[in-house]
This record gives C-alpha cells, structure tokens and sequence, in this order.
C-alpha cells in the first residue's frame, strides 16, 4: 500500500478548508482598493492618477497614489504610526525580559530539585488552561488597586499619579509569556546530554564559562524558537492588552478594534494587507533560515 | 473581590456576601410584578450560550481539521512544510483583522450574498440578501475560523508521527481503508484532537471580540459579559464573580475530558 496515498474525499476536504482560510483574506486585500470610501460594496478600483484627491460623493475618483489611495492615507495617519511604533516596542521589550527569565527557569527546573517544583511545572500550564479574560482581569485588578494605594499614600495628583500605560502593557505581556518560553525551552533541554558539561567542567572551565561556552550555544535554537513564540504572542495580543493599556499606549490590535466599532474606511484593509505581507514575510525568512540551518546540520 | 460589594460610585467594598453568585444563578429582587425576589435566567442562559457555543464550535473545528491534517501528514515529506506553512499564515495574522474580514463577507452586502445572488440568477429563482451578520450562526463561523489553526498543527503532530508500517501491517491482516482509519489511524491521533479540543475549547470559552463584531447585541457570551462589567458597568465584584465561573467552568471541562482521553503531549508542540 503506498503511504502516501489519500482518497478523493480528503483532498476535496482540503481544498475546501483551504478556501475557508483563505477566502477572507483575499476578499479583505481586495478591499483595501475599493474606489468606495463608504466600503460597504466593492465600487471598482480608483481607476486615476491625479494631483489632489478627487471626491464623487463618497467615491474616490482619482488620487495621487491611484489605486494605492488608501495605502498612501494610511502612511499619512499619525494614530497607525503611534499605535505601530508602542506595539514594536512591547513587543521587543517584553520578549527580551520574557525570553531571558523562561530560559532561567526552564533551567531551574531541568537541574535543580526543590520543594515547590512539582507545583511551578503544573503552574506553567496555567495561561493555557485559563481563558485570556480571566489573566486580563486578573492583571487590571492588580495594577488599579496597587496604584490607588501607591496614589493615595504618597499623595501622588495630576500627571505623577501612576496610571496603566506602556510599562503596564508591557508587564502583563512579560507575565502571561514566560510560561510559553519556559515550556518552549523545557522540550529542547529534554534532550541535553549532561556530559558535556562534565567535560566542560573537567576540563576546568568554571560554572559560568561552561553555561557560556558549551549550555547556552546547544540550547540557543530553543531560546530562539521560544522567543519568536513570545514575540508573534506580544504582536498578536489583544485581550490582555485591551485591559491593561491606558491612554498613549494603544497597539495595533487595540487600534483596529476601535475602528470596527465606529466608522469603517478601506483604510482598515489596506492596514490589515500591509500586516498580513509583513507576517508573510516573516515566516517566509523564518522557514529559509530553519531549512539553512537544518541543513548545515546534516 | 468576586465576594464583594459595589459602592454607589463604583468601588469596591470589601464584604463577604455571595449576593454575586445569587445574581449570576438567577437570583433576582428587580422582578416586574412586585415580589421580594424572582427567577431570572439572564445569566444563566449567556452561561449555558457559551458553553454550547464552545461545544458546537469545537465539534467543527474537529470535523474542518482532521481531513487537512491528514492530507498534510499523508504528503510527501518535502511538500509539508509547504502545506504546514499555508495553515501558518492565516494564523499570523491578527485576531481582529480576521474578525474584520469575517465581518465583510457576512454582511447584508457582502461577498457571500452578492454570489448567491448571482447563483440564484442563473437558477431563476428569486432572492433577497440573507441577514447573516449578527446571528448567532455568523458568531459560529467566526470562531470555527480563529481556531481551526490550532486544531489542525497538534493533529497533525500526531498524525504524522504514526509509523507507516503500521498502515502496512493492517492491509497485511486484511483491514480496508475505512477499518484500518478507525482502527489504527483515529486511536493514535487522539493525543492531538485532545491537544487541539484543549486550545480550541477554552479560547472559545473566554473570547468576547468575535461575539461583539459578529453577534452585535444579539449574542452576549460570558466573555461579553465580564467585559461589560469592568469597563462599562463598573461593577468589578459581578464580573470577578462571573470569570470564577467562567474559570470553574473550564476547568471542570477540561478536567473530565483530560481524564477521559489522557492529557494531550501535543500542547506544547503546537
């Protein structure tokens, strides 16, 4: 019997899903060239190019940009930039903090015995068996009561008063992560061999030279892997994020989600089809550079 | 806090009464005809939504999945990554954006409509545009999206590390295709559809965005809800009590079902 044979009725199966993941997309791309401003039938592409923009009701009739009118408003939009640049830097800060304090821990928990152990592995699992809401809640009831009390007992007022901001977003992003990275670390440091750093170590390198030298190189595919998990989960979060940010600190995720609730112009696709090459992009360089890499190793 | 009591201005008054959980279980003194107090399933009727909403939406997302995930681990090998990568990619990109798109298709004019309309020209039959955005069948659709990506990686996992002898074996002794999938196949891939029902089940459980873009009004869940109470209704104590519940809940379910068919390995995989 061939392996690899699969009846008509999975490979119709296929294509249909296949569809189903796909059709939204594409149908959202095409959007973000709708000549409508109004967006709500698809009014043909904006069919010239012109100096200034030019308006038939709420149909664009030609624009410097052409059919790339939306793109170009959207470069335009200070509030996108705002929201692209505070999502990037959550992002970078909390993976770098998340990654560095996940791998300790997965170490922690690979090498050492202590009391409490059974019940931080088991705890690890907590962001994946709790709905996202609950941690959400969970952390603005902290950070609101925490700041009231700090507000009141040092008489902090006006702009010195401690309010969620950045620095909240980007703590709870910290927390609800490092299980991830821990976990991510954990599956590559099953298959350590101990012995070579018992060789490391007869051969008289001390404690820290070792983890630098021999640890941390054989483990660095899964602290890299486990910080690309924390890096896509910060990009992508929005329930977290929607709880703990305050003003000045709205993400990519917080912004669309506002605008989904007020007034809809094919500025909002042209944002998601710029998001959605991006991630294309990324994953694209992230498979060339894995299969670079499993080949050197073979 | 879920203990507590709200303040005419919307603190919190640290107390310990169990007025919240009353109130969630149908306990309520708001009642039309002058009683003390009265029966009211509001909240127990989001409840009971969320959890068949959750049941429904995994029970999809399961029969979506599997074909894929099988076709994906029956590839040749050099052709998965590939396949795999295509799963990827709607799963990168944002939750809401993907909402959003949902969003435009399933509306009064949106893309579903206009091509069954073209569809019912050519039968000759008559049609008006279906109002689908805002049902409770639209808030379906859009969680079946969102999560089928974390359905079909953990089956897959565990479809693929299934030895092709096996397969050899069960034509050997005899077994056809259909035997030899429930027999052989379906038992050695439990391990991901438990991983996947994992995160497919909870998720679903707590999600509030695809019910208020999708559901409007018309399909509060007990995401929606707890939401409400925090931000809109400043009253924290009812929705601390309400995401316990919502807590418990999952718990409960994940519980019995993780005893039943074993806790899925393929979690961290995924």
């Amino acid at each position: 019997m061939n392996p690899f044979r699969r009846s008509p009725f999975v490979i119709v199966a296929t294509i249909l899903v296949y569809i189903f993941l796909y059709a939204p997309i594409i149908g959202l791309v095409l959007y973000s060239f709708n000549a409508s401003r109004a967006n709500v039938t698809f009014e043909g592409f904006i069919p010239a190019y012109s100096q200034n923009v030019v308006m038939d009701g709420s149909l664009v009739k030609s624009s410097p940009c052409g059919p790339f009118h939306w793109y170009c408003e959207l470069a335009k939009n200070g509030d996108v930039a705002e929201a692209a640049g505070n999502t990037l830097t959550i992002a970078l800060v909390a993976t770098i903090i998340s990654t560095v304090i996940g791998t300790m821990a997965a170490l922690a928990l690979q090498r050492y015995n202590f009391k409490m152990k059974p019940f931080s592995q088991l705890s690890l699992y907590i962001p994946i068996v709790i709905p996202e809401i609950v941690m959400g809640i969970g952390v603005l009831t902290l950070f609101s009561q925490f700041f009231g009390w700090v507000n009141e007992a040092f008489n902090l007022v006006g702009d010195g008063r401690l309010s969620l901001g950045i620095a909240t977003v980007t703590m709870s992003h910290i927390a609800f992560m490092v299980p991830f990275v821990t976990l991510v670390v954990q599956a590559r440091l099953q298959g350590f061999d101990k012995s070579y750093e018992e060789a490391a170590m007869d051969l008289g390198a001390n404690e820290w030279a070792t983890f630098r030298r021999v640890t941390f190189p054989m483990i660095l595919p899964g602290i890299m892997s486990g910080a690309l998990l924390a890096f896509t989960l910060s990009l992508d979060d929005f329930v977290i994020t929607f709880f703990t940010n305050g003003p000045g600190s709205t993400t990519l995720p917080i912004y669309v989600y506002g605008l989904l609730r007020r007034i809809i112009t094919p500025q909002v696709n042209a944002l998601s089809t710029v998001w959605i090459l991006v991630v294309f992009m990324a994953v694209l360089l992230l498979q060339i550079l894995q299969n670079r890499d499993s080949k050197q190793h073979l | 806090m879920s203990f507590g009591r709200r303040s005419p201005d919307g603190n919190v008054i640290y107390t310990f009464t169990l007025d919240n959980y009353t109130r969630l279980f149908g306990y309520s003194t708001n009642c039309p005809d002058g009683q003390a107090s009265c029966y009211d399933p509001l909240y127990v009727n989001i409840l009971g939504r969320s959890l068949s909403l959750a049941f429904n939406t995994t029970l999809f997302v399961i029969t979506l999945a599997y074909p894929l995930a099988y076709f994906i681990a029956r590839a040749h090998p050099k052709q998965r990554n590939m396949y795999l990568f295509m799963v990827l990619i709607p799963l990168w990109t944002n939750f809401v954006i993907r909402v959003y798109a949902w969003m435009m298709l399933l509306r009064k004019e949106g893309a579903i409509n206009i091509i069954l309309g073209w569809i019912m020209n050519l039968l000759h039959i008559p049609f008006t545009p279906l109002e689908m955005l805002y049902t409770p069948g639209a808030v379906l659709v859009g969680m079946v999206y969102e999560f089928l990506p974390f359905m079909i990686l953990p089956i897959y996992t565990s479809l693929e590390k299934i030895d092709v002898s096996l397969y050899e074996a069960a034509a050997d002794l005899g077994a056809n295709a259909v035997k030899t999938f429930l027999r052989v196949t379906l038992p050695l891939s439990m391990p991901g559809v438990v991983a996947g029902t994992i995160l497919v089940f909870i998720p679903v459980m707590g999600t509030f965005i695809v019910s208020d873009i999708l559901g409007g009004r018309q399909v509060i869940l007990v995401g929606n809800l707890i939401q409400r109470q925090f931000l809109d209704a400043r009253d924290p104590t009812f929705g601390s009590a309400a995401s316990l519940i919502l807590m418990i809940m999952t718990l409960v379910v994940t519980y019995f079902y993780t005893r039943k068919f074993g806790f899925g390995e393929e979690i961290v995989v995924a």
